[in-house]
């Protein structure tokens, strides 16, 4: 059973913060394209951070790693093949699919 | 006065596997819930490629102040339960207690504030179904960007009050000093459930709030 | 018996352990439990076979003149509904799983018992949603909830049934829930992963996939519930909604679903092949790494559903190749369990007759599979009575034939009694032959154009019908047939000992039935898992 000390958490919420804050001010820029790729790669970060260590992934066994890493897996499987239906429609030139 | 129950059920051969064992029920619990909100997050992504640019107008409509002052307050919600489960760990009653009214608090606030924000839309019409009205171009779709924010918020919020209800029923026994060093685990399971709640709302403020921002400024 | 002798050999188990209601219906111990599931499921069975029963009497004529095609619409709906979602899905796992997963890892009890108690009350609820439904009216949209017939057309009882549904979700994740902790935590010292029956890789597995699919379903009837009830469009196309979504999101789960269905069979069906020709399973670690195979790769192929949905040819053909993939690992356990028996020293009581049954008619289950997950050919028989009769050969004979199979090996430690072999070999034999009578003029029906779920067909259609409906009819005898012995073997059965069978595995060490904490002292385990070249004896 491993115990964080207090500054770990203190340095991660503060990290919380500043990522909340940028997300919000670089939303307002005009990146194009990249202002969803900005976001969404600080929100990764963000659930990265609490996972790691306000949820001690970091300190605990392979399982649960596995775990954590299987229910990311398997959202990305829902959404990447959901996907691989409405963003191909049309590529084999079939009318109608 | 500790805890009158014996320590370890009758089913667990050690107080170490009985720990183990409900933590990683809790994860396994929680990438259920991960699938849960998957399913909404999926029909969003689908929807938001194919209706091009219409979400941009129902993001707009969003506050982006509450959301962020929200997403603020949760992720001190975090902090002061990470503090809590600590304290749990170590057989600190009194932090134990404090942090976990702290959070309860915090949770109540984010709660409020999305009241008032239910309170707005409903105000302004935006509550998909028969009163929704919308002054602008493609209003079914519109419409459907608000179905999606309210299935998602909504069942969002649901999650934060159960949250709010379990720190309720665990205060009391915190009070009395049922959890300590060898016994923490409820505190603990607890504590992966609320930061998965603070994860989801990681997820949703950008999403909802935030893309297709740029395209209203100046 | 005189009752002083009766008293003198009643040792405490299970069972006797206490008798008022109170006891079974706030009990944690999982024996119990997996009583008060057979009960259930078993009530189930008979209501979802009432169904079927009507409709096989229906589709005897060409006309429809037993029933309208509206009343015709909610039966199969409900034959549906009832059959896979509270008699497929949880017979298996909840029955004999939750019995025996405990005592094959050697614990006293799963890890969350109050959570499997839940599990059943919040399965019977669920249960009371539908027949509410049932009796309400029913439901008229097919198992498969298809929008926007469902959100948005049908007068039916939509809401109440997609609410049991969810409810059942809920189940069904307690139960993989515990299992999988309970194999990852409480496995007994030398217990080691590959030392594990098969019967436990495959309810592991299975765990998996209610862990990882279920979620998603019940969100998907939680947003239909919500479109209909409160005219939210999520999937109406004039709200810029896609039915097609719903498909997807609705068999992203349902897929998988069936292979809820059929890893727990492949399990039982492991065990019963090994202690039936007393020899280990061929192949034993391909055998487990294809329970996960199956399990992984089932969630990747869901869009063999949806071929002509207007789903885009790319993705289609995608999920075809990975359709094709799946039936691998599932054909590597059939040629496993042939090996087995290869040499072995066979002999052909009860359970092994389901099991051999049930290896010859999910290979035919399977092949079909294989040519429905054809793009080409499901084009030709999507919707017809050739899918229907493919998903029969592998839930009933599949998944029904394992069930039974493995109610009937492991009867006499759940309940500590014998049951006549001359009755159950058989209703065996009888429910073989009704089974394919019933199915098999299904395949030609659907190859010659007859489309499911209806009930007036052209004439020429009639003399497979009627062989059909007269193949279902001998299945229900088959099918009453154990109700009764099995009821008669609980109380003038002979008594049963620890491990009458001469069958290795944990659950054969202690008496039957067995005391409630299982095991008297935790059991050490030394060996793999079929060490059938020592002697294990009958004892």
């Amino acid at each position: 059973m491993h115990i964080s000390p207090l500054r770990v958490y203190a340095l991660v919420f503060a990290a919380l913060l500043v990522g909340t804050l940028t997300t919000v001010a670089v939303a307002f820029q005009h990146l194009g394209p990249f202002n969803d790729i900005v976001a969404l790669t600080i929100a990764v970060t963000k659930m990265t951070l609490v996972v790691l260590f306000f949820m001690h992934a970091k300190y605990s066994t392979r399982l649960t790693k596995i775990v954590v890493a299987s229910g990311f897996a398997w959202l990305l499987f829902l959404i990447a093949f959901t996907l691989s239906d409405y963003l191909t429609r049309g590529w084999l030139g079939v009318p109608g699919k | 006065m500790a805890n009158p129950q014996p320590l370890l059920a009758t089913h667990f051969d050690t107080l170490d596997q009985q720990r183990e064992s409900a933590s990683l029920g809790m994860w396994v619990f929680l990438i259920t819930e991960v699938m849960f909100f998957g399913g909404l997050f999926t029909a969003y992504i689908v929807y938001r490629s194919r209706l091009h640019g219409l979400f941009d107008y129902g993001s707009h409509e969003l506050n982006v102040t509450l959301g962020a002052i929200n997403t603020i307050v949760l992720i001190c919600s975090s902090f002061t339960m990470a503090i809590a489960v600590r304290a749990s760990q170590l057989g600190d009653r009194r932090t134990l207690v404090r942090f976990l009214v702290l959070t309860m608090l915090l949770g109540l606030t984010f709660l409020g504030i999305k009241a008032v924000e239910y309170q707005e839309k409903f105000v302004h019409h935006l509550v998909p179904g028969p009163h929704f009205q919308w002054h602008g171009p493609q209003p079914r779709q519109i419409e459907m960007f608000f179905s999606l924010y309210f299935a998602m918020t909504g069942l969002h919020a649901l999650h934060m009050i159960v949250g709010v209800g379990l720190i309720l029923w665990l205060l009391p026994r915190s009070a009395k000093g049922f959890y300590g060093p060898d016994y923490h685990h409820p505190i603990e399971c607890f504590g992966l459930y609320w930061h998965f709640v603070d994860i989801v709302w990681i997820f949703l403020f950008p999403l909802l709030y935030l893309l297709g921002r740029s395209h209203f400024v100046g | 018996m005189p009752s002083t002798e009766r008293a003198v050999l009643e040792t405490e188990d299970y069972i006797n352990a206490d008798y008022n209601i109170k006891s079974w219906l706030l009990t944690t111990d999982h024996k119990r439990i997996a009583v008060l599931y057979l009960i259930s499921v078993t009530l189930f069975f008979l209501i979802g076979g009432l169904f079927a029963v009507l409709i096989r009497l229906e589709l005897l004529t060409p006309q429809g003149d037993l029933m309208q095609s509206d009343t015709y619409n909610r039966v199969f709906t409900m034959h549906g509904v009832t059959m896979v979602f509270f008699f497929l899905i949880p017979s298996i796992p909840t029955v004999l799983g939750n019995f025996l997963v405990p005592m094959m890892v050697g614990a006293r009890d799963l890890a969350f018992p109050k959570v499997n108690l839940a599990s059943w009350y919040v399965f019977n609820l669920a249960g009371m949603f539908t027949l509410y439904a049932m009796f309400a009216g029913g439901v008229d949209t097919g198992w498969t909830f298809y929008t926007p017939y469902s959100t948005t057309y049908s007068n039916t009882h939509v809401v109440a049934t997609g609410l049991g549904v969810f409810i059942a979700g809920f189940s069904s994740i307690m139960t993989g829930l515990n299992f999988i902790v309970t194999i990852h935590r409480m496995r007994a010292p030398g217990l080691t992963w590959f030392r594990l029956p098969l019967f436990l890789w495959a309810h592991y597995a299975t765990s998996l996939v209610m862990i990882l699919g279920t979620p998603v379903i019940a969100i998907t009837t939680l947003l239909l519930a919500v479109e209909r009830g409160f005219k939210i469009g999520i999937f109406d196309p004039n709200l810029g909604g896609d039915p097609v979504l719903f498909q997807h999101l609705f068999w992203f789960y349902s897929h998988p679903a069936v292979y809820i269905m059929v890893l727990p069979a492949m399990g039982v069906i492991s065990e019963l092949i090994a202690a039936f020709a007393r020899k280990p399973v061929f192949g034993y670690k391909i055998v487990a790494a294809s329970s996960m195979s199956i399990a992984i790769l089932g969630f990747l192929v869901w869009g063999h559903h949806m071929f002509v949905s207007g789903q885009s040819v790319y993705a289609a053909t995608v999920f075809s190749v990975l359709s094709m993939l799946v039936a691998v690992p599932s054909a590597v356990k059939v040629f496993n369990w042939t090996a087995t028996l290869y040499k072995g020293s066979v002999s052909f009581e009860t359970p092994m007759l389901y099991a051999l049954g049930f290896i010859g008619l999910f290979t035919v289950g399977g092949l079909t599979g294989v040519m429905l997950a054809t793009l080409g050919l499901d084009v030709h028989v999507h919707d017809t009575y050739f899918v229907v009769a493919h998903f029969h050969y592998i839930m009933v004979g599949g998944t029904i034939m394992a069930y039974l199979g493995g109610l009937h090996f492991w009867w006499p430690k759940m309940s500590g009694r014998l049951y006549p072999q001359f009755w159950s070999r058989l209703s065996a034999l009888i429910i073989f032959v009704g089974f394919n009578l019933t199915f098999f003029p299904q395949f030609l029906l659907g190859y010659m154009g007859m489309p499911r779920r209806y009930h007036v067909y052209p004439e020429e259609f009639q003399v497979l019908h009627v062989l059909s409906s007269a193949g279902a009819s001998i299945l229900g005898v088959g099918y009453i047939l154990p109700v009764f012995y099995l009821t008669w073997s609980m109380r003038y059965g002979p008594r049963a000992s620890a491990n009458p069978w001469g069958a290795t595995g944990l659950e054969w060490q202690t008496s039957s039935p067995p005391p409630t904490h299982n095991f008297l002292e935790t059991p050490v385990v030394t060996t793999d898992a079929y060490h059938y070249s020592e002697e294990v004896t009958v004892g």
